[in-house]
């Protein structure tokens, strides 16, 4: 929870700078962004490469652990996909694409709004990324609270779900403590395989 | 896309090639420092941008339906596996 603070305080921070129009024109209109996307990817390749663990987390699969992850990917894409019935100014793949970010806000924000500026233009593109943001803490911040409710009306399964790309992190303690100290191992590798998930799926909505 | 996912493919490979150096296991740091600063600038076309602005209460509400689509459908396939393949081997 800290860290999402911090996070949405720099995003705030950058948006009253920028609205305060203190900022040069050099600052704004720069494409500095994208340098530093390409930056942040080839990060996260680097960790996933280097991950001592993941060897031994991709030989420890067992079929039906995968049946985990499927369903917090099938149930939310669904969902994203129903509900952009009633968004009516976005389509359907471009509330798939925010719902892929599996409350992964920072990634998948930053991805829709450099992926989408060829084809939505940069007004659209920079709207559908806030959006991305938002849904996505929004999600995060439901997975934390609603945790003990998903336990009690879904099973000891559903707060994992929930919390999508951050059940290894974030939202791993409030998981252990409502759904048992047995699932850890389960959200974890939930948490790691839906994060891998988020780059291929929101670039592959904004694609369509 | 390509792009974004060759530089992340190019980085798994590095990273798997240089996994005995100890720099590399603690990327986790950096990584937080280039959200941030990502963030950051993401902020400043946001709040650089008057529509967006005037607008924050409408997207803002698109992104609570979406975010609640999303976890109202997690937690129901969630309910469906659990019920159909996990629940009977409780004790396991």
């Amino acid at each position: 929870m800290r860290g999402s603070l911090i996070v949405v305080a720099f995003f705030a921070l950058g948006c009253i700078l920028g609205w305060s129009g203190y900022l040069p024109d050099v600052v704004v209109e720069n494409n500095m962004t994208m340098y530093v996307l390409y930056l942040l990817m080839f990060q996260v390749g680097l960790s996933i490469g280097s991950d001592k663990k993941l060897k031994e987390i991709l030989c420890s699969i067992r079929p039906k652990l995968l049946l985990v992850p499927l369903a917090t990917i099938v149930g939310t894409l669904t969902a994203s996909a129903l509900i952009s019935l009633v968004i009516t100014k976005w389509s359907v793949f471009d509330c798939l694409a925010v719902g892929s970010g599996f409350a992964y806000y920072s990634l998948s924000s930053i991805l829709i709004t450099e992926l989408k500026e060829a084809s939505l233009g940069v007004q659209m593109a920079t709207e559908l990324g806030t959006i991305a943001l938002m849904a996505n803490i929004i999600r995060e911040i439901m997975a934390l609270l609603g945790a003990p409710l998903f336990v009690r009306y879904f099973g000891r399964l559903a707060p994992i779900c929930a919390g999508g790309a951050t059940t290894m992190d974030t939202t791993l303690p409030i998981i252990t403590r409502y759904s048992g100290k047995d699932l850890v191992f389960v959200s974890i590798f939930h948490g790691i395989l839906v994060d891998f998930t988020v780059p291929f799926f929101v670039s592959f909505f904004c694609s369509m | 896309m390509f792009t974004v996912i060759g530089i992340m493919f190019g980085g798994i490979a590095a990273g798997y090639l240089l996994r005995k150096m100890e720099l590399l296991q603690n990327i986790g740091k950096p990584i937080s420092y280039t959200i941030l600063l990502l963030l950051f600038l993401l902020g400043i076309s946001v709040g650089a941008n008057d529509a967006i602005v005037n607008n924050l209460t409408t997207l803002g509400g698109q992104a609570f339906l979406i975010a609640l689509a999303g976890t109202a459908g997690s937690v129901l396939a969630a309910w469906g596996v659990y019920h159909f393949f996990f629940k009977e081997r409780r004790g396991e």
